[in-house]
C-alpha cells in the first residue's frame, strides 16, 4: 500500500509515477508530483519507481474564472 | 445597413458637456449619474471615503446600489441602477487582464445585489474619457442610447429607434455610426443586450470591442443575474463610449517603471509557458472540458452524471482543429499577452433569424460547452458554436439558459412537463433543435421558451402549483441558489465546492471559490476548518479582482516554472506579488497579502449585509438543492455504486451489503447534508459571521465598515 495525497491506494510490483497517474486517470496539465516529498519532474514520470509505502502527492494546481 | 438613415432619426433629449480630466495615479476622481427617467446627467466627486472603503470597481458599484434602492426596491422599478465601474489598475496595458468593468444592480433573478465581470473596451475608455463610474438610473419611455464622447466632453440621451437590438447586430451598427473611420472604430465601446433580454430574467449585457484583424465588432459578456433583463426594461438599447488616443500611459502611474518591469516577466510566462500549460492562447477557457469530463466533474444531463463517453466530440481540440481561428491576437484589452477571447470566423449559422449569416462566435468559453452542451446532452460542437452564438446576441446568459434548459429537459424526461405543456416540443436531453428553438422563442418571446427563461426557481414553482409536481423532488434537482442558475461544475463529490457554490454572496457561481481538485483530488484541504479557511481566503481573494479592474484568469492559469517550491503553490505566491507591485506602481498604495484580502472583506461583508437589507443573506438563504450534494436518484446512485458504497462503510460506519438502494441513499443523505451544515458553522465562523450567517458588529468594527446605516441592519441579528 502507498499513499497517495494521504489516501491509501494498492502498491504493485513496476508501479511508477507513470502507471500511477494512469491508472488515476490524472491526466491534467498542471500537476505537481513529489515522492517521499522529492519533487518529480515531467520527463522522469516513467522511470520514477514507487516502492511499498512510499508517500506520494499529486498535486492538480487551480484554474478558471 | 443605411447608418446615416439610423442617425437622422435620432432624437436628442439631453445634452451635457464636461470639462475633460487627467486620470491621477489610477482614478479620474468624479463618477457620471445618469438618469433616464427625467434625463438629469450629473457628475459626482470620488471621496477619499470611497476610495479608503471601497477602492473601485464593484466596491463602488455596491455603495453606489446601495444609496439608490430601498429594502423594498425590485429589479424593474426606476429606483434601480445598474453601476459601470473598472477600478484605480484598469486600463493599463502593461500587464495582462487588465481591461475588466465590474457590472451591479438588483437582479431579476434574485431580488439582491448582482455582480458581474467582463472584458471589452467600455471601461477602460470611460475612466480615460473622465469617469471612475456611470450610474444608470431611472426608466426611458422610449428606446433610448447614451453617448458619451471622452473627446470632446459631451453626454447625450438619445432617442434611437431604429437600430437593431440584437447585440451582433448592434453592436456593429454603432461602432460604425460613432468612428470616423475604419482605424477610429478601435476607440468606440458599445454596451448592448438583445431581444432575449426582454423576455427573460436572464438577459446579459454585451460589450464590444473591434478587432481590426478580423474587421469585426466582437462580444465579451457581463453574463451573470440578469442585468440585460434591467437595461432592456430601462429601454435602454446601447451605451456608447469614444476616447481616441489610449496610450500606455493614462493612469498617471504613481510608478510606471514597476509596472513596465512586472509586466515583461509575465509576458515571458505566458510566451514560455502556454503551450506546456492550459493553452489559453490556443483555446482559452475551454481547455478544460476533456480534463472535468476525465474526472468526473463535468455536468452531464443536469448535473446528474459527471462524464459522458461522447464528450470526445466537443473535447477542446475539436474546437481548435476546426472551428476556433489560431495564430491571432485576441485580447479582450491592449496588453493581454493570455489572449484567450477565442473565436469562430465564418461559421454558417443553421437556424433562426440569422440563418445562411456567417458570422464570428465569441467563444466557446469552457462554461458555454459545458452548459450549452453536455448538461443538455448535445455533444455536438456546432450546435454548442450555434446556441453559443444566439445567446450572445440574444442577450441571453449561456450559464442559466444552459442549466435552466437541462432541468426542463430533465423535467420533461421524467414526465413532469409534457408535450402540451412544452408547446410541442419534445425537450429531451440532447435535443439540439429543441434547444435552439427555445432560444428563439426566448428572442420572439413566445411559446414555452419564455417560461424556461423565467428561470429555474420560477420554473419550480409553476411546475409545482400549475402541473402539480412534488416541490421536495423539483427542489432537489433544480440547480438553482438564491434564484441563480448553478455555473458548469460538479460539485456532488466535493464538500468545499459546495460551499463555494452555496455560501456566496450572489449566487451559485464559481468566481468565488473553486476548490474542486484542492479539496477532492489533491486532499489538501481535509477537515471543516481547512475547508474554512479556503473558503474565507479564495472568495476574498478573487473579490480583489473586481476591485481593482482586473482579470482572475492571468492569475493562474498560468503559473511560473518554479512555482511547484512554493510553500503554497495553489495560491501562485509570485502572481500575488505582482499584483501588489502593480497596484504600488499604479496608486502608491503599498500593501499587504492581508491588506489585500481586508480590502475585499470590506465589500464582501457590505454586499452580505445588502442582502440581509433586501431580505436575503441568512443562513436559510444559503441552503443548497441536494443534486449538488449527492445522488438524488437511484440512477445517479447506480453511476458511482462502487464510490458511494465504499463511503457508507468507511466513513459513516453503514454496512451496504443486503440494502436497497432507497435505504442507502437516505443515509448517505442525512451524512451529506449534515456535512454541509457542519461546513457551513465552520466558514461562517471564519469570515467573523454568526451562526446565523450574520457579520458580527466586532467584525465590522475590525474591518471599519461600521457606519450607522450598516449597523442598523444587522444590530437586531446579532
Amino acid at each position: 500500500m502507498i499513499k497517495l495525497n494521504n489516501r491509501d491506494f494498492p502498491w504493485e510490483e513496476g508501479m511508477t509515477v507513470e502507471s500511477v497517474m494512469r491508472a488515476k486517470s490524472f491526466t491534467y496539465s498542471r500537476i505537481i508530483v513529489k515522492v517521499n516529498g522529492q519533487h518529480v519532474d515531467q520527463e522522469d514520470y516513467s522511470n520514477t519507481a514507487i516502492n511499498d509505502g512510499d508517500e506520494v502527492q499529486m498535486i492538480h494546481l487551480l484554474a478558471g474564472g | 445597413m443605411d447608418i446615416r438613415k439610423l442617425k437622422e432619426n435620432h432624437k436628442l433629449l439631453k445634452e451635457y458637456k464636461y470639462e475633460l480630466g487627467k486620470v491621477d495615479k489610477g482614478y479620474a476622481n468624479r463618477t457620471l449619474y445618469v438618469n433616464i427617467s427625467n434625463n438629469t446627467i450629473k457628475e459626482k466627486p470620488v471621496t477619499d471615503f470611497m476610495k479608503d472603503k471601497f477602492v473601485g470597481g464593484k466596491g463602488f458599484g455596491m455603495w453606489y446600489l446601495w444609496n439608490a434602492v430601498t429594502p423594498t426596491t425590485r429589479w424593474n422599478e426606476p429606483e434601480n441602477e445598474i453601476v459601470i465601474a473598472g477600478g484605480p489598475v484598469c486600463g493599463i496595458t502593461q500587464y495582462a487582464g487588465t481591461g475588466k468593468s465590474l457590472v451591479c444592480s438588483l437582479s431579476p433573478l434574485t431580488d439582491i445585489p448582482i455582480d458581474s465581470n467582463v472584458g471589452g473596451y467600455f471601461g477602460p475608455l470611460l475612466k480615460f474619457a473622465g469617469f471612475d463610474a456611470l450610474e444608470i438610473q431611472g426608466k426611458a419611455e422610449k428606446d433610448i442610447i447614451v453617448y458619451i464622447d471622452g473627446n470632446t466632453g459631451v453626454v447625450t440621451i438619445e432617442e434611437a429607434p431604429l437600430e437593431a437590438i440584437d447585440g451582433h447586430v448592434l453592436g456593429e451598427q454603432l461602432t460604425e455610426m460613432y468612428a470616423d473611420n475604419e482605424a477610429d472604430k478601435r476607440n468606440v465601446a458599445v454596451v448592448t443586450a438583445g431581444t432575449g433580454a426582454e423576455h427573460t430574467r436572464f438577459g446579459l449585457l454585451n460589450f464590444t470591442f473591434y478587432d481590426p484583424r478580423r474587421k469585426v465588432t466582437r462580444l465579451k459578456q457581463a453574463g451573470r443575474g440578469g442585468i440585460g433583463t434591467v437595461f432592456r426594461d430601462k429601454k435602454l438599447k446601447a451605451l456608447i463610449i469614444k476616447f481616441s488616443n489610449v496610450k500606455g500611459d493614462l493612469n498617471n502611474a504613481f510608478d510606471q517603471a514597476i509596472i513596465n518591469k512586472t509586466g515583461i516577466k509575465y509576458h515571458k510566462e505566458i510566451h514560455d509557458l502556454d503551450s506546456k500549460q492550459n493553452n489559453m492562447r490556443k483555446i482559452g477557457t475551454a481547455n478544460i472540458i476533456e480534463v472535468m469530463d476525465a474526472y468526473d466533474l463535468l455536468p452531464v444531463m443536469n448535473y446528474q452524471y459527471g462524464m459522458h463517453p461522447d464528450t470526445q466530440k466537443i473535447k477542446s481540440t475539436v474546437f481548435i482543429e476546426k472551428y476556433i481561428t489560431q495564430g491571432v491576437q485576441d485580447g479582450c484589452w491592449y496588453g493581454c499577452s493570455m489572449a484567450c477571447a477565442k473565436a469562430a470566423d465564418g461559421f454558417e449559422l443553421k437556424t433562426g433569424p440569422y440563418k445562411g449569416h456567417k458570422v464570428t462566435v465569441d467563444g466557446p468559453e469552457y462554461e458555454n460547452a459545458a452548459g450549452l452542451g453536455s448538461n443538455c446532452g448535445i455533444f455536438d460542437p456546432e450546435g454548442i458554436l450555434e446556441l453559443n452564438f444566439y445567446c450572445d446576441t440574444y442577450g441571453i446568459d449561456t450559464i442559466s439558459f444552459g442549466t435552466a434548459t437541462a432541468f426542463a429537459m430533465e423535467c420533461y424526461e421524467r414526465g413532469i412537463i409534457n408535450k402540451e405543456i412544452t408547446c410541442g416540443m419534445e425537450l429531451n436531453f440532447g435535443n439540439f433543435e429543441a434547444a435552439v428553438e427555445l432560444l428563439h422563442q426566448m428572442s420572439r418571446g413566445e411559446g414555452f421558451g419564455v417560461t424556461v427563461g423565467q428561470g429555474i426557481h420560477k420554473m419550480k414553482k409553476l411546475f409545482a402549483e400549475k402541473y402539480g409536481a412534488d416541490p421536495d423532488f423539483l427542489f432537489d434537482i433544480g440547480m438553482e441558489q438564491k434564484g441563480l442558475e448553478y455555473s458548469e461544475y460538479m460539485p456532488k463529490e466535493s464538500l468545499a465546492q459546495q460551499g463555494g457554490y452555496g455560501l456566496t454572496n450572489k449566487g451559485p457561481q464559481h468566481d468565488e471559490a473553486w476548490l474542486i481538485f484542492m479539496d477532492m483530488v489533491n486532499n489538501q484541504i481535509p477537515t471543516f476548518e481547512d475547508k474554512a479557511e479556503a473558503l474565507h481566503y479564495f472568495p476574498m481573494f478573487r473579490t480583489w479582482f473586481g476591485l481593482y479592474g482586473l482579470c482572475k484568469l492571468p492569475w493562474n492559469d498560468i503559473v511560473p516554472a518554479d512555482n511547484k517550491y512554493t510553500s503554497e503553490p495553489a495560491k501562485v505566491p509570485e502572481h500575488v506579488q505582482n499584483y501588489l507591485d502593480v497596484v504600488y506602481g499604479v496608486t502608491g498604495k503599498k500593501l499587504s497579502v492581508l491588506d489585500m484580502i481586508k480590502e475585499s472583506e470590506r465589500v464582501y461583508n457590505f454586499q452580505r449585509i445588502f442582502n440581509i437589507r433586501m431580505g436575503k443573506g441568512l443562513r436559510a438563504n444559503d441552503k443548497i438543492p441536494y443534486r449538488s450534494m449527492g445522488p438524488v436518484t437511484a440512477e445517479e446512485y447506480e453511476s458511482r455504486k462502487e464510490r458511494y458504497d465504499k463511503q457508507l462503510a468507511e466513513k459513516i460506519g453503514y454496512d451496504p451489503e443486503d440494502k436497497t438502494i432507497e435505504e442507502k441513499m437516505a443515509v448517505m443523505r442525512e451524512y451529506r447534508e449534515d456535512q454541509y451544515e457542519k461546513l457551513t458553522d465552520a466558514v461562517y465562523k471564519r469570515r467573523g459571521w454568526n451562526s446565523n450567517g450574520v457579520p458580527t458588529l466586532e467584525h465590522l468594527k475590525y474591518l471599519g465598515i461600521d457606519f450607522p446605516e450598516v449597523v442598523e441592519i444587522v444590530k437586531d441579528l446579532q
